[in-house]
């Protein structure tokens, strides 16, 4: 057995590892784990990861969780071309620096704009309270001009003039609330221009590939929805009042 | 002008910073930046930081944030031992994902713990329901048996044999419920002795001089009107 993924596109987390994958001809197994039902919560997903959570990867006995880890271990073992993890000190610690931030600053607020604008309203049949949305809004747009400001700057690419895993992280992480309807690149030409090189340089056809199942999610039946699941979004839902 | 580390030891970041740094010998100007009085948001500082949080490193042109790429830039320009972030691929990764892992998970929840328990009530004058403070504590519970289950099984430490630079960062978080009056150890003799395991790997006595201010967090002196005003909403967005 090779390496296997365990993935759901829906996830920003397994789009980066999928696109990465596939763009360095990496090759895998691709096992899907359905989170609108539930199959992270499943017995056989248990055992791969315990934490339940997605994307996770599979090397002969080696199970590995996180992204980002599962990004530098990709790169490591298939030796990428050096520009997704550059090897000076400096442009390596820009990558770093930028994977580090974005967990709290980027992945979380634009999930939670996919969950308030789309998940909670469709499943609950509830509107998250107006102030907490704009609450979450502002806090989305304050950390996108810090992004603008801070880490991509004047620049091609957050590195330079090349694409970086810094780059891959940051796009799909921000295209998370498209599924809602929500485009957090209406208010800048400089992160609209950004968004379409990062595109191109990974391929426009693996990039839409990688967000079918997100930019679809509005045709979602939700009537499928595993139980587990739409239980913990009600108590999401508590959270936001 | 060489290496400079801005820091206040009260925060989790900066600990482990400081420690990887002192343990390993690298020479650095140790600039103190006082959050409790607001320093960070300074238009000084916001120079070395446009982010305005610590820690910070400078080292001539170049300045970076973020603790994980801090110790990761210090790991590879100063040629530490290999146990900090080993070569060898999968040890490596083990590491990656304890670093990936713990910014929403222990991270928050030691931070939380600490300011509900701690800093919200006696810094900012702020009550907290017992209500919230549970909640808080029992998701720290919940976090720290993750901790044992998932990372630490029975291994010596967080990632293998020997200490690396998860567990530097685990430890330094974990002394932040500890500074809050949490008995995070008791009842966990399996981290209790890894506490121990890696107080003796970095040196007892550094290990104490870093975590003298947090363990006082609760003599902090109430603050003013003025530096609350300035302080609150960045904390409110810092613990949600």
């Amino acid at each position: 057995m090779g390496l296997e993924l365990y993935l759901d596109l829906l996830s920003a987390s397994c789009r980066a590892v999928y696109i990465f994958a596939k763009k360095n001809s990496i090759p895998f197994d691709f096992q899907f784990v359905d989170l609108l039902k539930g199959h992270h919560h499943s017995k056989e997903y248990i055992e791969i990861n315990p934490l339940k959570k997605l994307p996770s990867l599979k090397d002969g006995k080696f199970i590995l969780s996180e992204s980002v880890a599962i990004l530098f271990y990709l790169c490591r073992k298939y030796s990428t071309p050096s520009h997704w993890y550059p090897p000076d000190l400096h442009t390596r610690a820009r990558v770093d620096e930028f994977m580090a931030w974005q967990h709290t600053a980027i992945q979380l607020p634009m999930s939670r704009i996919l969950w308030i604008k789309m998940l909670i309203p469709r499943i609950t049949g509830e509107e998250v309270p107006a102030e907490k949305t704009e609450q979450m809004l502002t806090e989305v747009r304050t950390n996108m001009q810090l992004f603008e400001e801070k880490f991509l700057q004047d620049k091609m690419f957050i590195t330079g003039d090349h694409i970086s895993l810094a780059d891959l992280v940051a796009l799909v992480e921000m295209m998370q609330p498209m599924g809602g309807n929500y485009n957090v690149f209406l208010n800048s030409s400089r992160l609209a221009e950004w968004r379409m090189r990062v595109e191109l340089a990974i391929g426009s056809g693996l990039f839409w590939e990688a967000h079918d199942r997100l930019m679809k999610l509005a045709e979602w039946d939700c009537s499928t929805l595993d139980p587990m699941v739409k239980e913990k979004i009600c108590v999401l839902l508590q959270k936001f009042r | 002008m060489g290496l400079e580390l801005y820091l206040d030891l009260l925060s989790q970041p900066c600990r482990a910073v400081y420690i990887f740094a002192k343990r390993n010998g690298i020479p650095f100007e140790l600039r103190p930046v006082e959050l409790r009085k607001g320093q960070h948001l300074s238009d000084a500082f916001a120079q070395v930081n446009p982010l305005k949080k610590v820690p910070a490193l400078r080292d001539g042109d170049f300045t970076l944030t973020e603790s994980v790429a801090i110790l990761l830039y210090l790991n590879r320009k100063y040629k530490v031992p290999d146990h900090w972030y080993p070569q060898d691929l999968q040890a490596c990764a083990r590491v990656d994902e304890y670093l990936a892992w713990q910014h929403t998970t222990l991270r928050r929840n030691c931070l939380r713990a600490l300011w509900h328990k701690v800093m919200f009530p006696v810094f900012l004058g702020e009550p907290v329901s017992p209500e919230m403070l549970a909640a808080t504590l029992a998701e720290l519970d919940a976090t720290l048996q993750l901790l044992e289950d998932k990372f630490l099984q029975n291994k010596a430490f967080l990632t293998g044999p020997h200490i690396s630079l998860a567990d530097l960062i685990a430890i330094t978080e974990l002394m932040h419920p500890v500074g809050a009056g949490c008995q995070v150890f008791e009842g966990r003799p399996k981290l209790a002795a890894w506490r121990q395991r890696v107080e003796a790997a970095v040196g007892k006595d550094l290990f104490q001089e870093a975590h003298e201010v947090i363990l006082k967090a609760k003599d902090s002196p109430p603050a003013d009107l003025i530096i609350k005003q300035k302080l609150m909403p960045r904390v409110l967005a810092m613990i949600q």
